[in-house]
């Protein structure tokens, strides 16, 4: 196996173009999956780039109503930085540990794809993108889009996230909850996001978010799109209606971590609990 | 093979290693500082911080290559502060160290914390030891050294 060290961006990018690497970025996923015997380096199934060191890509910028999140920042940098949305400053206070949110990034999160990432959710409910980067080409795609499964990204060969551009927006009500075993540990059971924004007593822009139900983040914009001009009131009067709309694609697994009806229940649940908080 | 070049304990070195070994076993086998420990070995226990850049990281979690041209601070060179004395009178007089595998973890997250906030609640203090496990002493002897720590070393911080 090959170990590659770029010294700059541009040189990373380079090596991306000889085939499918392990991009290490925190290695907070990536070390524990390929976990060898102790004293003995870590396991890559692949060659590995890495570019924890690329200062290039350690970057939080505002633009605008847009915050621009480079590959490498951390989530202890997001955590401190003045324009990270709150949505994404509750979940980050909830992820894991000082020392890992001092190295992992949300670029990781993405990149790893699982269906409990809780950074992932907050992006799906933030609207953000994510900016790729070949040697020769970039593109930028909706965080939709570049999860396509458990594991799975739209990511070519060659490809790199350059940064994840988040759209700033002020909601009224916001709500973060996990529920999973230790808190700073544990990777979601369930996890839920909902924002909401009105004007006066009428609901301008409803989000919900659901983790870990399904093979990748659950948000159905054509749901959320069915509430939008009424009142809260009017809401939680079909608070029934909305939790039964969710629940065609609350389709959890049984795994080490929880069963499925339980996941589903809480899930619902969730759901259903904020709307009557709105 | 590469050449990783950093400080550890305020002295410059620079290793020819495999740049997937965990800096864990670095620090353990090949620089003989073993105040660093192994115990789950996943970003779980913190029994392996360490200080990167003034910073808690986990040790088992951070590739070798991660560390070029970084700052380490172990155990080993935080006990020659009078932070670290500070600490260790507090932990002793609070019985806070049962076994002592997670002691130096404790020390590291402490210091990690109390660097951005000297005067932290209780609160604060769970939450900066959010990652590191005790089995012995059920947190309440740790949290209250610390805060002893922060209190009878005021202005250390
Ligand atoms: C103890 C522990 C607790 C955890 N708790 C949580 C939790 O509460 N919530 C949660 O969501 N996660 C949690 N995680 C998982 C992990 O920390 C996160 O997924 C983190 O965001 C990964 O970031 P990283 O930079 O460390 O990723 P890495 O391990 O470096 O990479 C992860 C994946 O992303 C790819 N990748 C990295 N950077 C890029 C890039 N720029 N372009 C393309 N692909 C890239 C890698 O190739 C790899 O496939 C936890 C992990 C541990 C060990
Ligand atoms: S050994 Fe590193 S966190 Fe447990
Ligand atoms: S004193 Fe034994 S694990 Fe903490």
């Amino acid at each position: 196996m090959r170990h590659i060290i770029p010294k700059t961006y541009r040189e990373a990018l380079e090596h991306l173009k000889s085939g499918s690497l392990h991009i290490l970025a925190g290695g907070t996923d990536l070390m524990v999956q390929n976990r060898a015997w102790s004293e003995t380096p870590v396991a890559f199934k692949k060659d590995t780039l890495y570019v924890y060191n690329l200062e290039e890509l350690r970057y939080i910028e505002r633009e605008g109503d847009m915050l621009h999140v480079g590959a490498l920042a951390s989530y202890d940098m997001l955590e401190r930085h003045p324009d990270t949305p709150s949505a994404l400053k509750r979940c980050i206070a909830l992820l894991a540990s000082p020392g890992l949110r001092r190295v992992a990034t949300l670029a990781g999160n993405i990149g790893n794809a699982s269906p409990a990432a809780d950074g992932v959710l907050v992006l799906y409910a933030l609207d953000a993108r994510v900016v790729l980067d070949s040697a020769d080409a970039t593109r930028e795609i909706p965080i939709e889009e570049a999860i396509t499964g458990p594991g799975r990204t739209a990511f070519e060969d060659g490809e790199m996230i350059r940064e994840i551009r988040i759209p700033l927006e002020d909601f009224d009500s916001e709500r973060f909850k996990k529920v999973g075993g230790r808190k700073a540990d544990a990777i979601s059971k369930v996890s839920f996001l909902g924002a909401a924004a009105f004007d006066g007593d009428v609901i301008k822009d409803l989000r919900l978010a659901l983790g870990a139900v399904n093979t990748t983040v659950v948000r159905r914009r054509e749901i959320e799109a069915q509430y939008q001009g009424l009142t809260a009131a009017d809401l939680k009067a079909r608070s029934q209606e909305i939790r039964e709309a969710y629940a065609p694609y609350v389709r959890p697994i049984d795994d080490q971590r929880s069963t499925a009806t339980y996941r589903r229940q809480v899930a619902l649940n969730l759901i259903e609990d904020y709307i009557h908080s709105l | 093979m590469a050449d990783i070049t950093f400080t550890l304990n305020g002295e410059r070195i620079t290793l020819r290693e495999e740049p997937n070994l965990r800096f864990l076993d670095v620090l353990r086998e090949k620089l003989n500082h073993t105040g660093a420990k192994e115990g789950c070995g996943e970003g779980e226990c913190g029994a392996c911080a360490i200080l990167l850049d003034g910073h808690i990281v986990n040790s088992c979690l951070l590739p070798l290559a991660s560390v070029d041209g970084r700052d380490v601070v172990t155990i080993e060179g935080y006990r020659m502060t009078e932070r670290y004395q500070m600490l260790e009178k507090a932990f002793i007089e609070e019985g806070a160290v049962q076994c002592g595998i997670c002691t130096p973890g404790m020390m590291i997250a402490a210091e990690s914390m109390l660097r951005e906030n000297p005067d932290p609640t209780d609160e604060e203090i769970r939450h900066g030891l959010a990652g590191n496990l005790c089995r012995c002493t059920g947190y309440n002897m740790i949290i209250a050294a610390i805060r002893r720590a922060a209190k009878e070393g005021e202005g250390l911080w």
